[in-house]
């Protein structure tokens, strides 16, 4: 049973907020077994990246480190936490990858630690698989409008 | 402070450093003129312009330069800059063209920096000699095991005297290729940190920190690199001269005598780059592999980490931005794939080291800013280092004997 709008923009609004608040646990939880969390870097990182670096491309069990690094209280360029919020939008269904459904958006996570205020924009792809009776991710690249340009530090879950 | 000696000699001490260093802006403009545009920089490799006609932008410090291949092969360090009005000639970050064209008024260079023409040449007749204008270039370009170097200096040493004994480094890290080659064609993540770049070019080789403030992935994560670094590891830090100091791993690497332990694997996982380097390098493929990629800072802004290559780009006293991208060695396709997905988990903004090594190089920066206790320290093993059978001085891979290597030929270079 596929996804509509309206389910998908209720997950979207949900993993935003647990991405903010640091609620890395339930974070993770969204995520299925097969998946990939991607945010690629300029260039050709973001149609091939097999061959380019990219900022981050996480499988699941990269994804499960990851968390586990910002749970340790060490990952010292999240302790202290940034505070952060992001707006989430243009959500739309754009059609169907291998069973999932895949859905467009636009954010900006405003970032703000030290002395400093960030701005993460970017288009969002998603990957949206019903497992039992939940929504879940299979797969989520952020493209940055900021890729070819240097970045600043990026330890926040975008 | 004392006011004994000259302004850098007041500063840089044998011992330690006056934090001023790193947070004085006139210091930095000097800085730019003695090292970043006096010496030989670091730019980029020649796989990045693999045809004939092909460019890339790249820098010199604050300064954009393209780095062209020539229809002839030859490799031209241009500056962005019409010698008309001082418009940019190149807007692209990189492309194959024999000709950049401004857009402000026309003007034509050759790839090489050569004037090839101007619009409506009348107007000129009897005012420009069309032979003297060129792009503005990099006076001196030379490579290594095709790493491309430029020097504002017309006159100097050339690159193989610079690097010294650290040539010895670079021929180990191509000898991890099966072909003898390494290529950079995997990208660049640029990570822009609110430090001093001299913050980052420090703790590249500083062996001190790695327990300190990678204990978050040590502690989640497999990893052997902590160890490495610890106050019983059998590695040594080494000052190669010329301001180019060296993490020796080997002895750790020999001792565990795993080959490609070193990149944290075993032979059976890269079957086919382990097939073809016994193919290639015969008997010597074991020592090889069991040695792996050298692990160097070359002063002041190459930084090899065996897998990874770092270009420190100081843009302000308190704003550098650090290109990283991985190695791609040359026939192994196997090892290649580890290698980048390695360095994406490690390196760059995200990276599951760097983003702390940032978060370390800026918090420093701030602190310098107090105004006491004045100094900063690199005291380190000063009473332990000493020098190894080829004339090299060598200490615990903890110690600050590669920081004071860095210290004394920035003083050579600043203190003239």
């Amino acid at each position: 049973m596929s996804i509509d709008l309206p389910e998908a923009e209720a997950f979207l609004y949900r993993e935003a907020r647990l991405a903010d608040t640091h609620d890395y646990d339930s974070w993770e939880e969204l995520w299925t077994d097969d998946a990939i969390y991607w945010v690629p870097a300029g260039g050709d990182s973001a149609t091939d990246p097999a061959n380019n670096v990219s900022v981050l491309f996480d499988n699941r069990s990269r994804i499960g480190t990851r968390v586990r690094q910002l749970k340790s209280g060490k990952r010292h360029s999240q302790n202290p936490k940034s505070s952060v919020c992001r707006l989430i939008s243009n959500v739309e269904l754009l059609g169907d990858h291998e069973g999932d459904t895949v859905i467009g958006a636009t954010a900006l996570v405003v970032e703000s630690r030290d002395d400093r205020t960030t701005m993460w924009a970017g288009r969002y792809e998603y990957r949206l698989r019903r497992v039992d009776s939940d929504v879940r991710m299979s797969y989520k690249k952020v493209t940055l409008v900021d890729r070819e340009h240097p970045l600043n530090t990026l330890s926040i879950l975008l | 402070m004392t006011t004994v000696g000259s302004r850098y000699q007041q500063l840089v001490r044998p011992d330690r450093v006056h934090g001023s260093i790193y947070t004085d802006p006139a210091i930095f403009a000097e800085e730019m003129e003695r090292i970043f545009y006096s010496t030989w920089v670091f730019v980029g490799h020649e796989s990045e312009v693999p045809e004939p006609n092909d460019y890339v932008v790249k820098s010199i410090g604050p300064q954009s330069v393209i780095m062209t291949r020539a229809k002839d092969g030859s490799i031209h360090l241009l500056q962005n800059r019409c010698a008309h009005r001082g418009n940019l000639v190149c807007e692209a970050p990189k492309g194959n063209t024999l000709a950049f064209r401004c857009q402000y008024h026309g003007w034509t260079y050759a790839n090489n920096g050569d004037l090839l023409g101007f619009p409506y040449k009348q107007g000129y007749e009897g005012v420009l000699d069309k032979a003297s204008i060129k792009l503005g270039r990099v006076a001196r370009v030379e490579s290594y095991q095709g790493f491309v170097f430029g020097s504002f200096a017309a006159d100097g040493p050339s690159l193989k005297d610079h690097l010294g004994a650290a040539t010895e480094c670079f021929d180990r890290l191509v000898r991890i290729s099966p072909a003898g080659e390494v290529a950079l064609t995997a990208g660049w993540l640029k990570h822009r940190v609110k430090a001093n770049w001299k913050m980052l070019l420090e703790n590249e080789t500083d062996g001190y920190h790695p327990q300190f403030v990678h204990s978050s992935i040590f502690s989640v994560a497999t990893s052997g690199i902590g160890n490495l670094y610890s106050e019983n590891s059998t590695a040594l830090c080494r000052d190669l001269g010329n301001g180019h100091t060296e993490n020796d791993l080997r002895p750790e690497f020999r001792r565990i005598a795993e080959p490609m332990g070193w990149f944290g694997t075993t032979a059976e996982k890269v079957p086919n780059y382990v097939a073809a380097m016994r193919d290639s390098y015969g008997k010597a493929a074991e020592e090889i592999m069991i040695d792996g990629s050298p692990h160097v800072m070359i002063f002041p802004n190459l930084f090899i980490a065996e897998i990874q290559l770092f270009q420190i780009q100081p843009l302000a006293v308190d704003q550098t931005v650090q290109h990283v991208t991985c190695m791609q060695f040359k026939d192994a396709a196997d090892l290649n794939r580890r290698v980048l997905q390695q360095t994406i988990g490690s390196v760059g903004p995200a990276g599951f080291l760097l983003a702390d090594d940032s978060e370390m190089y800026e918090r420093n920066q701030r602190g310098v800013a107090a105004r006491t206790p004045e100094w900063v320290l690199i005291a380190r093993g000063l009473k332990r280092e000493h020098v190894d059978p080829e004339g090299f001085t060598v200490s615990n891979n903890t110690d600050e004997t590669t920081l004071r290597a860095i210290w004394r030929h920035y003083m050579t270079l600043m203190d003239r």
